[in-house]
């Protein structure tokens, strides 16, 4: 199989992380619940998992990285606890429905929404965000890279605005965490969340929150943290304040190996290597005849995800012709970001999204191109 | 059983707190170790460092200096 499907999760990891998690397995206990070495052993991995990725995000204090399974919930602890009823929030149509949904609920209970449509540059426009501004405006959520085109918004600039109109800054970094640089500090950002298994490739059900200094989402999440058991509510303390229950420890343990090999090998050429085979491809593929690519594709700064449509096929007829015929996985549909797609006009269609990893190859990709030319000659 | 003796004590809010303590106090070579949260303290869970009493002015300024965040320093009999 030629996995394609990078931006959904990263199948191909650095081998020290499938170890970790296997040698985890036999190993650690429950961290909190006992001054045991097992229990002790799984406390010590999530502090040096914090501690990296508190480096990694210049978060400042690896308190204030918070676990959680997923981008998903990352995203619902920030957006629920940080915003209420009669506040105003401006997010974009570039957005996941895990951004969308949980402001969608908060609308139904009173709040403000202001969803700004995508510019020609595939990404937010500054000045439509400050025009949107209003007095009881009290946050941004943005997606750092649109899971479907790749383009990059500017987050510096919306910190910048963020930070001139005391704004909470709400960033949800799914396709760019362990791919570009993100500085929270620098960016303003109140709340960074990403997943623990795409650009930084850990496993599956790790996830991430980071909060800007002072940042404190209500808490919703309630239950046993292995301190202070006899106390009705959870510690006021980061980070186990937001960490109720058991955490995923086997697949932080993985994801420890997976920072340490970001900061080894180096997240810069993670990038450039895998930009490198998206540049190439998409070279490789807007040359043919009936293919439609979506967003800015040739910006000088976007993630290795490249969305396209063969005339008028429907997008998952295509993808299941890439696999079952060339055994090259992609995804198919409108990928949770329905107003991306009614903006693009390919809410029926859907698109097809490539998306590319460090460790595919060159040759990879120019097997996808072959692929689609050969279903474009048959199509005609 | 070990015969008890005096003990300082480090309590925390959270369990983080707890391993960052551990990780600078064995990176600077103190001899102390983590325990369960003694009951004379609270009856509730936790983890707290156990130390030597002659270690608890070092330890402290250890904690100052590294702005290590912890709840309580008691000395105890344990």
């Amino acid at each position: 199989m030629i996995y394609l499907d990078n931006a959904a999760t990263s199948l191909y990891k650095p081998e020290a992380v499938a170890e970790a998690v296997f040698r985890a397995l036999h190993s650690v206990g429950n961290s909190g619940r006992g001054a045991h070495d097992a229990s002790l052993q799984s406390g010590r991995i999530m502090l040096q998992t914090r501690s990296l990725l508190s480096e990694l995000f210049k978060v400042g204090d690896p308190s204030r990285v918070v676990f959680t399974s997923n981008a998903t919930e990352s995203l619902n602890i920030a957006i629920l606890g940080l915003l209420q009823p009669g506040d105003h929030c401006i997010t974009s149509a570039m957005e996941h429905n895990s951004v969308l949904r949980p402001l969608y609920l908060l609308e139904s209970l009173g709040l403000e929404l202001t969803i700004l449509p995508i510019s020609e540059k595939g990404c937010m426009d500054l000045a439509e965000i400050e025009k949107a501004i209003k007095p009881n405006t009290k946050a941004i959520v943005v997606t750092h890279a649109s899971n479907v085109t790749g383009n990059v918004n500017d987050i510096d600039g919306i910190g910048e605005l963020c930070k001139k109109n005391n704004l909470r800054l709400i960033l949800d970094a799914s396709q760019t965490a362990g791919i570009l640089p993100i500085d929270m500090k620098k960016m303003n950002l109140a709340a960074l969340c990403c997943s623990g298994h795409k650009g930084l490739m850990g496993p599956q059900g790790t996830g991430v929150l980071a909060l800007g200094e002072g940042v404190m989402p209500v808490v919703q999440k309630t239950g046993g943290t292995g301190v202070d058991s006899f106390s009705h509510t959870m510690p006021t303390e980061l980070p186990e304040a937001l960490e109720a229950g058991t955490q995923n420890i086997h697949g932080l343990a993985g994801l420890l190996e997976a920072c340490k090999y970001n900061k080894e090998y180096g997240q810069e050429k993670i990038y450039q290597k895998s930009m490198l085979l998206a540049r190439t491809f998409i070279r490789g593929v807007k040359a043919l005849p009936g293919v439609t690519l979506y967003g800015d594709y040739e910006a000088a700064l976007r993630v290795p995800v490249v969305a396209l449509n063969l005339r008028d096929i429907a997008s998952g007829e295509l993808s299941d012709e890439l696999f079952t015929r060339f055994g090259i996985a992609t995804r198919a549909g409108v990928h949770c970001a329905p107003l991306l797609h009614e903006d693009y006009h390919t809410a029926g269609q859907g698109m097809v999204r490539f998306s590319f990893s460090h460790f595919n190859s060159e040759q990879e990709v120019e097997k996808a191109i072959t692929a689609l030319r050969l279903l474009e000659e048959e199509y005609r | 059983m070990r015969p008890k003796e005096l003990q300082c004590i480090i309590t925390f809010h959270t369990t983080t707190e707890a391993m960052q303590l551990e990780q600078a106090a064995k990176t600077v070579g103190f001899g102390g170790r983590i325990i369960p949260v003694p009951r004379e303290i609270t009856a509730g869970c936790g983890l707290a460092w156990r130390d030597s009493i002659d270690a608890r002015a070092a330890l402290i300024d250890m904690m100052m200096e590294q702005k290590l965040s912890y709840d309580k320093i008691v000395e105890l009999i344990i």
